[in-house]
């Protein structure tokens, strides 16, 4: 009997803090079922964890959606899930979305895309922040998925970024990166990296922090040992880089950020990937999918159109760099 | 819909379960707090989708990724018994080391397997619906691991690992050497938890150094409901009732994201299940009569 209790008050709990947290959107299909004319659009996102980047690809979409007549509640049934890194949890929310028989997902980042591919080849996936969809096996080319899957990738301008230390600071020799070595994303940059230092004239000084813990250390590690910091999209680096960011002011090393919100976190510059738009162009081909009754077998995925050159002045002031007046002048952003 | 659901839940439940089978005996028969599962559940599905990957058959690579599992068990339990580490700080040591052997194994830190042919998909030449393929497989595994484990838990051998965990004075003074008895059950537990993580890469279609998340509480938390809800009484009911806990675990995530949770409460709703789980009284009274003794 007692047992029994205990079950059902574990279940009364789960109902009740699931009732307290309910996004509302029962509600919302009531009001969209009275709308009626048509069916509601349904689309399901599932993102792999909280991240300001992740989250900034998710708003572009919805953005361009909505100035293209999507409006939640009316015409557009949106169920958001995310993971919280958590992989089990990742492929219970891709099960639901096929369950549910949404008519379209959005995948951010490569396990949540994944996770979503290997649970249906029928429903259209449109990925975003993917840095390589064919290793990851979504895709079978760029040029042509041939799958169920199509999107964009967030495959950073390594090189161009690189180039952009010897803009700032044409004397040097030493690049340190700091990357967390689990990371398939980063794996693959510092790859390019390697390739493409010998051409930029500069010698890389690698390190690796496997968590956020260990990031200030390892920056301070490289105080002394080079000219430069150089920090790709590294989710682990990324969520800390206040700690980079610290020991670079602190030492004066400039520290060129692999995208545009690490430059307002204070980083110096970068030239690179802004996840809104990235967001918004794979919003763009959505509308192709809902609108135009594109496949995604056929649709290329798309890397960022215009890449941003984004300065920090502060930061630059902080970390004792002149910026040279063409940049300036060429910058799409700048940070007072 | 519901199908999906229910399959989908119960598939998950089963791939874990064997994890979770894994943590019970180290967590309740050894009575050791082991961390390692969350790095020996990556390490067997990197040793299985490495090894898959590259062409090889899928149950060779599924039970060298089960021996992969023993060899961390061993490493926790030579640390605990050789250096004198602790428990906790023995696990914590070996997870922290495999996270850089799986990334070795792997080569990269995602593999997927999305068209590999894997355990599963042999069943689909069976004529097995691809569908079920995870779940009569799983359910079969988990059955032939109970039964093994129910068999050895009653020989000589598994009646000293069991009095090992219950009273370690009480053994060694009948001549039982108790450091072999603790690496062994290591070894054991290792063993399953990669073997259930072999099973995951596959059923889940790829590997991500990322798996060992969360291992370590599903697995507790999944022991713990399968105690309080089925009970203690006999080793049987044990070890079903864990790998009931285990379903009951993905039924609770999985009905909480269906009922439309903020995704970002569902980590405190997983802690809130197990504190639940550990505050019902069914468990209270049976902790008291632990402590008497059996």
């Amino acid at each position: 009997m007692k047992k029994i209790l205990g079950v059902l008050l574990v279940l009364s709990l789960v109902v009740f803090v699931a009732g307290c947290g309910s996004s509302g959107t029962a509600e919302k299909n009531n009001t969209s079922q009275e709308a009626g004319s048509v069916s509601p659009v349904k689309l399901g996102i599932i993102q792999i964890a909280e991240h300001p980047s992740l989250d900034a690809a998710r708003e572009g979409f919805l953005e361009v959606l909505a100035e293209n007549g999507y409006e939640e509640g009316k015409n557009l049934v949106v169920e958001y899930h995310n993971a919280q890194g958590d992989i089990a949890t990742a492929n219970t929310i891709a099960q639901k979305l096929v369950g549910d028989q949404v008519d379209l997902v959005l995948a951010i980042a490569t396990p949540a895309a994944q996770a979503i591919a290997s649970a249906t080849d029928e429903i259209p996936i449109l990925i975003t922040a993917v840095t390589d969809p064919v290793a990851a096996e979504l895709v079978e080319t760029l040029e042509k998925p041939n799958t169920n899957v199509t999107g964009t990738t967030d495959m950073n301008p390594v090189k161009e970024q690189l180039a952009l230390v010897k803009e700032f600071v044409p004397e040097a020799q030493k690049v340190g990166i700091i990357y967390n070595t689990s990371e398939k994303n980063s794996e693959v940059q510092v790859n390019i990296a390697r390739e493409v230092a010998p051409e930029l004239g500069v010698e890389l000084v690698e390190v690796a922090a496997t968590s956020t813990n260990e990031v200030l250390q390892v920056a301070q590690s490289l105080v002394g040992k080079v000219d430069a910091i150089y920090v790709p999209t590294d989710n682990t680096v990324v969520s800390a880089l206040a700690s980079v960011v610290q020991v670079a002011e602190e030492n004066d090393i400039p520290l060129i950020v692999g995208e545009g919100d690490s430059v307002r976190q204070g980083g110096l510059a970068t030239i690179g990937i802004d996840y809104r738009k990235l967001g918004r162009q794979t919003g763009e081909m959505a509308l192709r999918i809902l609108e135009d009754g594109a496949k995604p077998q056929d649709m290329p995925i798309e890397a960022q159109k215009d890449y941003e050159l984004i300065i920090n002045k502060k930061a630059a002031a902080n970390m004792g760099v002149e910026i040279p007046q063409r940049l300036l002048e060429k910058a799409d952003k700048i940070f007072e | 819909m519901w199908l999906n659901f229910v399959v989908g839940t119960l598939d998950q439940g089963l791939v874990y379960g064997i994890m979770v089978l894994g943590v019970y005996l180290s967590f309740r028969v050894l009575d050791y707090a082991d961390l390692s599962v969350d790095g020996s559940f990556p390490l067997g599905a990197a040793i299985a989708a490495r090894l898959i990957f590259d062409g090889y058959n899928p149950w060779l690579a599924t039970f060298l990724a089960l021996g992969g599992g023993a060899l961390a068990g061993i490493f926790t339990g030579l640390l605990h018994t050789r250096i004198r580490i602790t428990p906790l700080l023995s696990g914590i040591l070996t997870m922290t080391a495999l996270y850089s052997i799986n990334l070795r194994i792997m080569g990269r830190s995602n593999i997927p397997l999305l068209r590999a042919e894997t355990i599963f998909t042999r069943l689909t030449e069976w004529g097995v619906p691809e569908s079920l393929t995870v779940t009569i497989l799983g359910s079969m595994t988990v059955g032939v691991i109970i039964a093994l484990l129910y068999l050895f838990l009653h020989t000589e051998l598994g009646f000293a690992l069991r009095a090992t965990g219950d009273n370690e004075q009480m053994i060694k003074s009948m001549g039982v050497n108790v450091s072999v008895m603790k690496i062994l059950g290591l070894a054991l537990s290792n063993a399953l938890v990669a073997f259930s993580g072999a099973y995951a890469a596959q059923a889940q279609r790829f590997a991500d150094i990322g798996m060992g998340i969360g291992i370590i509480i599903a697995g507790l938390a999944s022991v713990i409901i399968g105690e309080v809800l089925v009970g203690t009484s006999s080793i049987l009911r044990v070890l079903v009732g864990v790998v009931f806990g285990s379903l009951v675990y993905r039924l609770v995530i999985a009905v909480v994201l269906y009922m439309g949770l903020k995704p970002t409460d569902l980590k405190l709703m997983t802690a809130l299940l197990v504190i639940v789980a550990l505050a019902s009284p069914a468990l209270k009274t049976r902790l008291r009569l632990n402590n008497i003794g059996r």
